[in-house]
């Protein structure tokens, strides 16, 4: 008698599927979804937001009167009347046809993570280098783990991530034999920091990538989200060069739609179209049917206005909170834009191992280590302030600060009892909550 | 069999183990479906105790894990709500939720279970940690098992081998309890004994062996197929294999359980069983012990959730 694994097909996995296995944090945030909970976990934008009745005449006008297109097949690339709507909207943050953005050269995406994942289909081999913020956005690591790369993290400070580290993590990478393919950056309103690259910052970066012979992927879901003035201009719109942008409607308008996009040179853009269509064949032609008349007939820039309007109320909701309620020695970034701020714990707190007290207490957030390749982080979490309102904002906030004293005072009890060693490199998925959490 | 039964299945709640729940729940009602049975899924919430007022069930399944569906509060409601319910009452619940109760229950009964110590997280601060821990370290003996002293699917629970680790691990445990339950570590077999009772008494399945890929049953490797091996029946002596039958069906009978429960041991180098615990709303997931041992059986599952349903309608609130 052998017994059974319950799993007739464990030895013909592939490699990368190793790493995927239940994970305890990720069942906590099952809990998450519960009304009792405050939930800071998720990175959900407030869709209640937009003119529902509205976008609900428009989608059922658009399989009543042109059903014979929107229901069919489309293109790989995605339609040209979505693509030249893309262009105006990267032309309102500098990327226009000065700098040769064409609609010729975008590719559609399934949201912003299909395009994340073409990049990554097309430059990397196993065991490439990835350079990328420390933290990084979560669904990039499982991106970069899935084509079995190793994500090389260089630090950020208030200003977006260090030239100087850049430049040694270049060199380091070079010593030891290895590739570095690209820079993977959110320069703007990073997620999970919340920070943003400087101007001064953003020439240096491209300075020294450029030097290096490094490609920049750059990710800009955010930066229309701006609070405070505008954001920088995105480091496409400085370099026509060795910069692929990638973006996404799902912050501007509703990441029901699934649809992002990839700004590429030609030669570039013909094989992310040939491995698009591999992966999906086309983008939902009624997917992009839906947000090319939104953009055309719908107030669109009025409803970013609003979106900005209601995520800067909640951005100062958490920040008051925060400066109110949480324990001396806490940290935290202040975000001018986009959907999160990155907190630092007192000296000694365990984010992850915190998280079933969180969770008793009614409140949930993201461990830092969800945002790392290499388990550490446990000393960070970042709080979503998009999706809930102010007033549930704060008293998730109170929750919180009640969480980490108790966690202080055990710790004062049992003494400074260390992390636990890092995990093995790339499971950052298991400490991080489905997407659809709000 | 009265297949005219309605039957409402709990799952879900706001325990660690909602995501357990939600799959126990699914399982049992695609179980209960399979055997002829009308059945429905719903969440603990606040929606419940109208929709079963307004139309009330002849039959509850509990797959809801962790505190809601374990220490007898649920039961209690169910109770005052004049609904039946498959398992035991609200009492005995109670009993078997916090694990050192339990413990000496089994004692008193003289059922074997490892020596333990329990102790809130305030007595540690009131008394000094060192000294605490030195001394039931000094005790018990390394190595120690840490665990909450209520909770379940092996959350906060951690095998301490080196006394260093010791405060480590009381943090961990600590966030998700008030109270830890330390106890010496048996070394041997880990297996699961689910004891059902369909009419004619308590009757003991077979045992079913545990053997994580990496040494340890946690969290991963009880819901992760492919990273443990169960062995149903157990690998073991039939003498033995009999004795922790018997065990369980003590156990069972001593916290005053009832239709069904899962008693977890362990069978040392000498054959001896130890238990560790007892749970009242065993896991029903694609990996849980109790599916495992009624198939083993030669039963079928959607039956003998059947028959257990039968039981409870009949028995009534």
């Amino acid at each position: 008698m052998t017994g059974t694994t319950l799993d007739d097909y464990t030895d013909r996995y592939a490699r990368r599927v190793r790493g995927m296995t239940a994970s305890e944090i990720r069942a906590l945030f099952s809990v998450a979804s519960r009304p009792e909970v405050v939930s800071l976990a998720g990175g959900a934008p407030y869709v209640a937001a937009l003119p529902l009745d509205a976008v609900g005449e428009m989608l059922s006008r658009l399989a009543a009167d042109h059903g014979p297109s929107t229901l069919q097949y489309g293109i790989g690339q995605g339609t040209l009347e979505l693509r030249e709507r893309i262009c105006e909207v990267m032309a309102l943050s500098g990327i226009d046809v000065g700098c040769g953005a064409s609609p010729e050269d975008v590719v559609v995406t399934v949201g912003g993570q299909q395009a994340l994942d073409l990049v990554a289909r097309i430059f990397l081999d196993p065991g490439d280098v990835v350079l990328a913020e420390g933290p990084t956005y979560v669904g990039a690591l499982g991106v970069f783990q899935a084509a079995q790369a190793q994500v090389v993290h260089v630090p950020m400070d208030g200003d977006g991530i260090l030239p100087e580290a850049l430049e040694l993590a270049i060199a380091e990478v070079a010593r030891s034999g290895r590739r570095a393919k690209f820079l993977y950056t959110i320069p703007t309103f990073q997620n999970p920091a919340g920070v943003t690259l400087t101007e001064e910052r953003r020439e240096r970066v491209l300075d020294i990538c450029e030097r290096a012979g490094l490609l920049v992927v750059e990710d800009d879901p955010y930066g229309q989200l701006s609070f405070d003035g505008e954001a920088p201009a995105p480091l496409r719109s400085r370099r026509r060069d060795g910069v692929f942008y990638l973006s996404t409607f799902s912050k501007t308008f509703a990441p029901g739609m699934r649809v992002g996009w990839i700004l590429a040179p030609h030669a570039v853009r013909e094989k992310l179209v040939i491995a698009s269509e591999a992966q999906i064949l086309c983008p939902s032609a009624f997917a992009q049917a839906a947000v090319t008349t939104y953009l055309a007939s719908m107030p669109w820039r009025e409803q970013l206005k609003t979106y900005r309007e209601i995520y800067r109320e909640r951005r100062d909701a958490l920040l008051t909170g925060l400066a109110d309620l949480m324990p001396a020695g806490t940290t935290w970034t202040e975000p001018k834009g986009g959907l999160f701020v990155w907190a630092t714990l007192p000296e000694g707190l365990d984010a992850k191992a915190m998280m079933p007290r969180a969770i008793a207490a009614r409140v949930a957030y993201v461990p830092g280590t969800g945002f790392y390749a290499d388990g550490t982080g446990a000393g960070h979490m970042r709080l979503n302030f998009s999706f809930p309102p102010p007033e549930r904002i704060r008293e998730g906030v109170r929750r919180l600060a009640g969480v980490m004293e108790q966690e202080l005072a055990m710790r004062q009890v049992f003494g400074a009892v260390g992390r636990p060693a890092a995990r093995r490199r790339g499971q950052a998925a298991a400490d991080a909550p489905d997407p659809g959490l709000a | 069999m009265n297949t005219d039964l309605r039957v409402l299945v709990l799952a879900g709640g706001l325990s660690y183990e909602r995501d357990v729940s939600l799959k126990s729940g699914r399982r049992v009602l695609d179980a209960l479906r399979g055997a002829g049975i009308e059945a429905e899924l719903r969440d603990a919430d606040v929606s419940l105790l109208p929709a079963v007022q307004a139309d009330p069930p002849d039959a509850v399944v509990i797959a809801l894990h962790g505190a809601t569906g374990e220490d007898g509060s649920l039961r209690g409601v169910l109770d005052l709500c004049d609904v039946p319910y498959v398992g035991c009452d609200a009492r005995s619940a109670r009993l078997a939720w916090d694990k050192p109760s339990a413990k000496a229950v089994l004692r008193e009964a003289g059922i074997p279970t490892p020596d333990w110590v329990a102790l809130p997280h305030d007595r540690f601060s009131e008394l000094g940690a060192v000294a605490v821990l030195d001394r039931i370290a000094d005790r018990l003996g390394l190595p120690l098992m840490v665990k909450p002293a209520q909770g379940g699917s092996g959350l906060g629970a951690a095998v301490v081998r080196d006394a260093t680790a010791l405060p480590a691990a009381m943090v961990g445990c600590f966030a998700y309890d008030s109270t830890a339950l330390v106890e010496r570590y048996v070394a041997g077999m880990d297996v699961a004994i689910s004891v059902i009772d369909q009419g004619e008494g308590p009757q003991a399945l077979p045992a079913v062996e545990i053997v994580p890929r990496n040494g340890v049953y946690d969290y991963a490797a009880r819901y992760t197929a492919g990273l443990t091996t169960w062995h149903a029946p157990a690998r073991l002596d039939p003498a033995v294999a009999s004795k922790l039958a018997e065990t369980a069906i003590a156990a069972h009978t001593a916290l005053g359980l009832r239709d069904m429960s899962r008693v977890d041991l362990i069978v040392d180098a000498d054959g001896r069983p130890h238990v560790l615990e007892v749970s009242v709303s065993p896991g029903m997931t694609e990996t849980s012990l109790l599916p495992l041992a009624v198939q083993a059986a030669g039963l079928d599952f959607g039956k003998v959730l059947a028959a257990l349903v039968g039981r409870a309608a009949r028995r009534g609130a």
